[in-house]
């Protein structure tokens, strides 16, 4: 059951060849059995899922129920959960039991999904390797030694190593692609906006977005359908027409304009990585599309823009996690202040404190011009990049990440060489624009994935582009050699 | 040397919306703690702000009433700071894009001239939490039932000179905000704080001198006296040869001390920046024209209606339209008894004195307009005299029903039977043979006083109920019979 | 980055950083701000800042209580609570 997609599972379900408490079943004794592999899980909520995967066989037998219900997922530790620990890879939140739902989590909740669990994270969403989580490094399925990409490694992993057919996850600058790359799955950020925020606990809140990691790109429009609402919850949310993602899947893609950004080829991709990147843009040439070089001039400020911003934004953002109303407190403060600074210095791991420490000096008194400031007529720059772009161009394509899955610790002392892991994603997350990740091959038996862009809310499009490459190919098919 | 005070106000107005500004919590006052601090409220991680309309609206009528400019694009910013009443670490204000611009208050002088005071600004924010000191086993408690309530932050230009001059533009602040119907008022209940700003420089000097802030005055009693003792403290200081620094300093109405704030001082660094959770709040000119002609009447137009058709003085029309309040609770009673001047005399007399006396607000006065205006018509109609009308207020006060019950049970109506105060004024001069004497040997010039000595008597025999000119009359006939 | 700006910055966020580590950490946030320092370079004359993604406006509530009393659910994760209230080392203005 574990090796079928959710679009067979749905049908799996309503033929009834399985119900949905033998899938959740399955699925519970394959985390029993095998995360301790990967570390996937940092929660298991075993007797919710139980639960919910009887209520959902119910629904089915009564007919009409959505598309997910009774489809096992699993949710990203940054998501609250009304009931259960909600810890976002933290020690600060190890005992946090959120009071409410998130309002992604409701969405997969009404319709009747079965929560497997909370899966690892970097802590607070902040890293590129999940090698900053409280709760241990998260292991790439495809090769154990090396890490799943961040910071949505726990949701990558357990979808690579069929412990959910499908997860949901979050990118503030890739953490949703880049893992998507490393382990060899298709992971969609949608547009700003498109997917509600409410109960996502925050990094960078003007970059945050919520998505999924899946193993087809029909497997994310299915997800999708159901994560996107409009919530009024979310001043940021927007309220524009959300159409069926799987309505449009099959569309030809005669015609289509893809814009390849020369500076996405440049110094420091590795040369197979490009070569697979190159075949399967060749692939779409196949497939009626037509193919030119594009420039996005700004490309190079993205990393420096966004590693102002977002530690500016997570700066306050984290400010709340102070010892008082929830989460972590120090033993034995001796005074207010000293409950604040080691409260929050016992709890915030070490990539934490250094974004936090750089936001409060990217904002600190005669330094807000030369970085803040700076830093966002940057971003609109990069955005205009990709505007004037799309006036030429339906998707843009290129690497996801600059090479496959690295080693532990190989980048673990040198903050900004991990930064750059993130040099192709995070101009989208600046723009607010969808981006997806895709497999296109593999480099050392390790999977490498191609980035589409899109235009604002061409999500139905990007999905469409996908699933015609994967109709086409098997890259997506291929699973890890050693999982079960 | 003489000095001169400088004094520049910043005043925060809660504003009086059922919600809270980025929060469904109520904002209602008393609640047990906590009970009104919801998930936003506490930041709990993973909740979003979602701003409320009517805090938006007041803030516009408050602009448009001090004739100011609107922000049709406002945005909020984040302060950064700890503190345990502070949830998320950070307050949500307005700083660069204020939702009110520059503006002016006119207030009226001792002297009877007026003067504008500037508005720098006014702009939205979130009120914070509150400590609570009393001792849980050396710890502090944090209630935070008022963090997210509206606020307008008001800050004024440095354009008062003396602690008069504030005081009056704080109580024409106060009398704006309740007149538009945007803040309850309660200044017991800390509904407007003032912080107020005082430096001192020689007379004739152009130049500011160094300021301090006196931070959360709730009273424009202990207004008055924190800058007295400012200024005080500051010329005292400057001329023994000292330097006013620059600090916030705490008063304590009780003690009438001032101190340093010292804890506050250490390297405030907020850390301004755009609120990224919240999008710029833009209004087109349809939606601020439509507020603007919903305004209520304002003060100072309300002071000259009164002037003009109640025939006021400027003084009592401007103590009677002040307080939004106070003008509903004088029309309705001059709506009543049909006599402004009375009621006038009756609201700013007996009724005020009596709130002073029980520190209670005119909305909780326990003798209603119409209720007045009952009594107000007795002494129109004489039935009772003007100090029978205390004595009958008095009662009316302690919860009695209406002057015309309480006239009727314990028979106060006034004696306006001619035979029977004929009879009492003829027994009065025949007990009084001496004083009768008296009035026929005095010039014809001092007979009329003279004439008043006999009132008292009467007044006594009739225990206080003989009308009095009626009692004149009965008394000049029969003295002049005697002639 | 020195010692002292680097006790500075932990002050504004009230993060204690042992002295042991002062150095490192003043090493790999000066390495991150020599990256961010690459903005400098940028021609922004005239670019207006840009604080959101997309060019939305912000949507208003209706002054409605929507939330009800949930003090005791809030308060079952609180580190120190009592009568209601959160407990904090006496603060002292």
């Amino acid at each position: 059951m574990h090796t079928l997609t959710i679009a067979e599972q749905i049908k799996g379900l309503r033929n009834k060849d399985y119900s949905s408490r033998e899938l959740t079943r399955h699925y519970l004794d394959r985390i029993a059995r095998l995360d301790a592999n990967y570390n996937s899980f940092v929660t298991v909520t075993e007797a919710i899922a139980l639960n919910q995967a009887e209520a959902a066989d119910a629904r089915l037998a009564a007919g009409n129920a959505p598309a997910l219900c009774g489809i096992p997922l699993a949710h990203k530790d940054i998501f609250c959960t009304a009931g259960v620990r909600t810890s976002c890879g933290s020690k600060m939140l190890d005992n946090f039991i959120a009071p409410y739902d998130a309002t992604v989590v409701a969405n997969y909740r009404r319709d009747g999904a079965v929560m497997l669990g909370k899966v690892n994270m970097d802590e607070f969403a902040m890293g590129s390797s999940n090698e900053t989580s409280y709760y241990g490094p998260v292991k790439n399925p495809w090769d154990t030694r090396c890490v799943p990409g961040g910071s949505s490694g726990g949701s990558a992993a357990a979808v690579a190593a069929h412990l959910a057919p499908g997860a949901t996850a979050t990118d503030t600058g890739g953490s949703i692609r880049q893992p998507a790359s490393l382990c060899g799955l298709t992971g969609l950020k949608p547009t700003y906006g498109r997917v509600s925020r409410w109960g996502m606990i925050a990094f960078a809140s003007s970059l945050d977005q919520a998505g999924t990691l899946t193993r087809t790109a029909e497997d994310s429009a299915i997800m999708l359908n159901v994560m996107a609402s409009y919530d009024a919850k979310d001043s940021t949310c927007v309220d524009a027409a959300i159409p069926d993602y799987t309505a449009t899947l099959d569309r030809r893609l005669d015609g289509l304009k893809i814009g390849v950004p020369k500076e996405y080829f440049g110094e420091g991709l590795h040369p197979e990585v490009a070569a697979h990147v190159q075949a399967a843009i060749a692939e779409y040439q196949k497939l009626g599309a037509s193919v030119r070089e594009i420039s996005l001039p700004h490309t190079h400020l993205a990393v420096p823009a966004y590693y102002v911003i977002a530690p500016a934004e997570c700066s306050a953002n984290l400010s709340r996690f102070d010892g008082v109303r929830y989460g972590y407190r120090c033993e034995d403060p001796k005074d207010l202040d000293d409950l604040y600074r080691r409260s929050r210095g016992e709890a915030f791991g070490d990539e934490v404190k250094r974004r936090i420490l750089v936001g409060a000096y990217a904002l600190s008194a005669g330094y807000y011009d030369a970085y803040y400031r700076k830093a966002q007529q940057v971003r609109r720059l990069i955005k205009q990049d990709f505007v004037e772009a799309f006036t030429e161009v339906d998707v843009i394509m290129g690497p996801t990440a600059t090479a496959p899955a690295f080693e532990f610790g190989a980048k673990g002392n040198d903050p900004v060489a991990m930064y750059l892991e993130d040099i192709y994603t995070i101009a989208t997350n600046l723009a607010g624009l969808p981006g997806l990740s895709i497999p296109c091959g593999l480099v050392d038996n390790k999977p490498v994935g191609l980035q589409l862009i899109g235009n604002y809310f061409a999500e139905a499009e990007l999905l469409n582009a996908a699933h015609q490459f994967q109709l086409a190919t098997d890259h997506h098919q291929l699973a890890a050699p050693g999982i079960e | 040397m003489e000095w001169e005070t400088v004094i520049g106000l910043e005043v925060h107005v809660q504003l009086a919306t059922n919600s809270k500004i980025f929060s469904g919590a109520s904002t209602a006052y008393g609640a047990a703690p906590n009970t009104q601090a919801c998930a936003i409220d506490l930041a709990l991680p993973g909740t979003l702000p979602s701003p409320n309309e009517q805090a938006f609206r007041y803030a516009i009528m408050f602009g448009l009433a001090i004739d100011a400019e609107i922000g049709k694009r406002s945005v909020f910013e984040r302060k950064n700071y700890f503190y345990p009443d502070l949830p998320k670490g950070y307050q949500t204000t307005q700083l660069e894009s204020p939702i009110v611009g520059r503006g002016h208050v006119e207030i009226l002088l001792a002297d009877g001239s007026s003067k504008s005071i500037r508005i720098h600004h006014a702009h939205l924010e979130e009120d914070a939490g509150k400590s609570l000191h009393e001792d849980f086993h050396g710890m502090s408690g944090i209630d935070l039932n008022r963090a997210g309530t509206p606020l307008i932050e008001i800050v004024s230009e440095p354009d008062m000179r003396n602690s008069a001059e504030a005081v009056a533009f704080a109580r024409k602040l106060h009398s704006i905000v309740t007149s538009l119907g945007i803040c309850d008022g309660e200044m017991s209940q800390g509904s407007m704080r003032f912080d107020v700003n005082v430096s001192v420089r020689p007379k004739g000097s152009e130049e500011f001198g160094t300021r301090t802030e006196t931070k959360n005055l709730n009273s424009f009693k202990f207004m008055e006296e924190a800058i007295a003792l400012e200024v005080e403290r500051q010329i005292e200081l400057i001329e023994d040869g000292g330097k006013v620094i620059q600090e916030t300093r705490l008063y304590n109405g009780d003690t009438r001390t001032a101190r340093s704030m010292r804890s506050k001082e250490e390297a405030n660094d907020y850390r301004y920046f755009p609120c990224p959770d919240l999008l710029p709040v833009v209004f087109e000119d349809d939606y601020i024209d439509s507020i603007r002609q919903q305004l209520p009447e304002l003060p100072d137009a309300r002071q000259q209606r009164f002037m003009d058709s109640y025939k006021l003085s400027a003084y009592d029309a401007d103590i009677l339209s002040a307080d939004a309040d106070t003008a509903r609770f004088f029309e309705a009673t001059v709506a009543a008894c049909q006599d402004a001047k009375l009621a006038a005399n009756w609201v700013m007399g007996e009724v005020s004195a009596h709130l002073n006396n029980d520190e209670k607000s005119i909305r909780d006065c326990p003798v209603s307009a119409e209720h007045l205006a009952g009594l107000i018509n007795r002494i129109k109609d004489n039935t009772i005299s003007n100090k029978i009308a205390k004595q009958v207020f008095e009662s009316m006060w302690q919860g009695e029903c209406d002057a015309d019950t309480i006239i009727e049970a314990k028979g106060l109506k006034q004696m306006s039977d001619s035979g029977e105060l004929e009879k009492i004024v003829a027994d009065v001069i025949a007990a009084n043979p001496a004083m009768v004497e008296d009035w026929l040997a005095a010039d014809e010039s001092k007979r009329k006083k003279k004439m008043g000595g006999f009132m008292g008597p009467i007044m006594k025999a009739t225990k206080g109920q003989a009308n009095p000119g009626l009692a004149n009359q009965i008394l000049s006939k029969k003295l002049n019979a005697l002639l | 980055m020195d010692r002292s700006e680097i006790a500075k910055l932990a002050q504004l966020a009230r993060i204690e950083i042992s002295s042991s580590t002062v150095d490192e950490v003043a090493k790999s946030i000066g390495d991150v701000l020599a990256l961010v320092d690459q903005l400098q370079a940028a021609d922004t004359e005239g670019v207006a800042p840009m604080a959101h993604p997309l060019d939305a406006v912000q949507t208003l509530r209706a002054d409605v209580v929507s939330e009800s009393d949930q003090r005791e659910l809030f308060q079952s994760i609180a580190p120190a609570a009592e009568q209601g209230l959160y407990l904090v080392p006496k603060v002292i203005e």
